[in-house]
């Protein structure tokens, strides 16, 4: 058994094999939370491929005593999280990185050449078919490559061989590039004595969006839900979260925000420390201040949706889109209009639509087709004028029970009262129903 | 030029009853520029239908649908009092007291905000600025759509009665004058006329002054 086998191989080998689908992105995760937890042996800790770290301990083993103590101090911590690991700690990175993978251990200063010698040469980080020719030619062992002439081996296998073996040992640099750690948009402040009042908390918390804004700024960020912690001096905590309508980074109109939350929650006998991230943001390009009639304009809308949407929720402010589709309720769509963008309507063809839509209501005492006359919402209605009728048929790709009757022919039913109404006949089965009133 | 009789007095709270009055909303709506806010209770079955409203109403149309009657006056109360918005329309379920309507036409008038409240047969308030009864009418000629939109209170000015032409396509109207109302000479009678139109059509929305 080897990684990269075929799985039908893999289960000719060992029938009983229990195979799971591989979860990339989980993984991906727990090496870079196990690269933050690494940070206590380096100051730089990259991630080296989809299973591996790299750290760089110059200067850093002697905090743990030797290198061999810190080596047994990392196993034995993987160990008591469950973790198994294979490691290695060598002059270059290269180095170590081919014994990490073939074996682990400790190459001590100055024995590069020997220490990675035993190694094969696909532990060079090469291509396959570069390993492949140099077996072929009967270069197995990283040892055959250094006591040959550089040249007619770039000439032969490229200069990519050749860098690396330099990488390995040690003649060309090759740094640890820790990625940056992506930002946390936090920012938390402790007090000397509890405070009570509104105007306190708002205070601090001006404090505290000054900075979180700066932050934001300097990441070129938007905040679109904050959250702020309130520490009671009995240990009690309160939270206020908002959700803005857009990406901000204005400390004013955020604040103004906090005003509701603020005032509603009970401060015991003060609060001691406050904390304010944000926890969702969107890039948020800088852009010119001040604008004219229509960006504040603009500006007033969305602090409009997110005052709206904070009491009675972002679900709840809605937005009217066009959609493609012959079906009455799903010929527009209705969207969040935190989450959406206004779209134009495209010109409308074909016979009228009415202005509301309602869920269909059954239809009493008809009598002929269309019908004469008709009983709806306790209302008795003759026809003056039908217009019709205009056959919508189901999407059968979609399972709506609502279409379960199949085909419907819509009419447009001008009655004697006065309502124009948009009455639909199932042939399928027979019934008349309203669904929609028109101007 | 005539003042329009379908202007709404800016910055102030309107009512309109009657089975006709979404399609007054809408017809208002398309006459109004800015945005739009249009807020009905969760539960209520009606929706605007896009492909049914004039054109360049829904790319500016908000819809609020907030739970219970507290959170639906709130909404329309803080949609008055932010400036962007050109129209509010809200549909109380419940009859409008003094001090909610006084309080909607505070908020009408600190944001210059027009609102229109739809209302349930007599569920106005003695704050509303104007009260519009607005009922479809039926009609014999095949290709019209006839309203009849009267002003039944109105705070600075005269009420009445108007009958119009409005086929929900656009902004514009097309007034019938009733007899009695006549506001220039009939036009010469044309064979074979159905009814006296005024030459009022193609209305666009002016921004007129109070008469």
């Amino acid at each position: 058994m080897s990684r990269g086998m075929a799985l039908a191989d893999a289960r000719a080998i060992c029938p009983d094999l229990a195979t799971r689908p591989a979860g990339l992105a989980r993984e991906a995760a727990a090496l870079a939370g196990l690269r933050r937890w690494a940070g206590r042996y380096a100051p730089m800790v990259a991630a080296d491929g989809p299973d591996g770290l790299i750290a760089d301990i110059t200067g850093v083993a002697h905090l743990f005593g030797s290198e061999e103590e810190l080596r047994a101090d990392l196993h034995a911590r993987l160990d008591r999280a469950g973790l198994t690991a294979a490691s290695a700690i060598a002059g270059s990175r290269g180095a170590a990185h081919a014994l990490a993978r073939h074996g682990g251990g400790i190459v001590t200063e100055g024995a590069l050449a020997e220490g990675v010698g035993r190694l094969p040469v696909s532990a060079l980080r090469i291509d396959h078919a570069t390993a492949e020719a140099l077996a072929r030619v009967g270069l197995t062992r990283i040892a055959d490559l250094t006591a040959l002439p550089r040249a007619p081996l770039a000439r032969r296998f490229g200069p990519g061989l050749v860098l690396r073996l330099d990488q390995v040992l040690g003649h060309q640099p090759e740094p640890v590039a820790a990625d940056p750690d992506p930002p946390h948009f936090g920012v938390r402040m402790t007090l000397p004595e509890p405070i009570g009042l509104q105007a306190d908390v708002m205070a601090g918390l001006a404090r505290l969006l000054d900075r979180l804004c700066r932050m934001l700024s300097l990441h070129h960020r938007g905040a679109r839900r904050l959250r702020l912690e309130l520490r009671r001096v009995d240990r009690g905590t309160a939270h206020i979260e908002i959700g803005l309508a857009r990406p901000l980074r204005d400390p004013d109109r955020i604040a103004a925000l906090f005003v509701k939350g603020v005032q509603e929650i009970d401060a015991g006998f003060g609060i001691d420390a406050l904390r304010l991230s944000a926890t969702v943001t969107e890039p948020l390009a800088p852009e010119q201040i001040g604008g004219g009639v229509a960006v504040r304009g603009e500006d007033a809308l969305a602090d409009l949706v997110s005052r709206l949407g904070n009491r009675i929720g972002f679900d709840r402010v809605l937005r009217l889109l066009p959609a493609d589709s012959r079906i009455p309720e799903r010929s527009f769509l209705i969207a969040p209009a935190a989450y959406s963008a206004p779209a134009p309507e495209p010109p409308h063809r074909g016979p009228a639509r009415p202005i509301t839509l309602f869920p269909p209501e059954p239809v009493s005492a008809v009598s002929g087709h269309p019908p004469a006359r008709f009983r709806w919402r306790r209302m008795d209605f003759a026809t003056l004028r039908a217009i019709g009728p205009e056959r919508i048929a189901p999407e059968w790709w979609l399972d709506d029970p609502a279409w379960r009757t199949g085909l419907r022919d819509y009419w447009r039913i001008e009655t004697k009262q006065g309502p124009r109404l948009w009455l639909f006949h199932t042939p399928q089965a027979p019934g008349w129903q309203v669904q929609g009133e028109f101007a | 030029m005539r003042p329009d009789p379908f202007h709404l007095r800016p910055a102030r709270m309107h009512e309109a009853e009657g089975s006709g009055r979404r399609a007054f909303a809408v017809f208002q709506a398309a006459r109004h520029p800015g945005p739009l806010v249009w807020i009905l209770p969760a539960h209520a079955p009606q929706m605007p239908m896009l492909p049914g409203l004039p054109p360049g109403i829904a790319s500016r149309l908000h819809l609020l649908r907030p739970k219970g009657e507290i959170d639906l006056m709130w909404a329309t109360e803080e949609s008055l009092r932010a400036a962007p918005v050109g129209l509010v329309i809200a549909e109380p379920e419940k009859p409008l007291s003094l001090i909610a309507g006084r309080r909607l036409q505070l908020a009408a008038e600190a944001g210059q905000t027009t609102g229109l409240m739809l209302i349930r047969e007599g569920a106005g308030s003695n704050a509303a600025e104007t009260r519009w009864r607005c009922e479809p009418l039926a009609t014999d000629a095949a290709d019209s759509t006839l309203h009849r939109w009267s002003l039944i209170k109105n705070k600075k000015g005269t009420i009445g009665l108007r009958t119009l032409h409005w086929d929900g396509t656009s902004a514009a109207f097309d007034l019938v004058s009733t007899a009695g109302e006549r506001h220039e000479p009939a036009p010469p009678p044309r064979p074979g006329a159905v009814r006296a139109d005024l030459a009022f059509g193609q209305c666009r929305p002016p921004a007129l002054p109070d008469p």
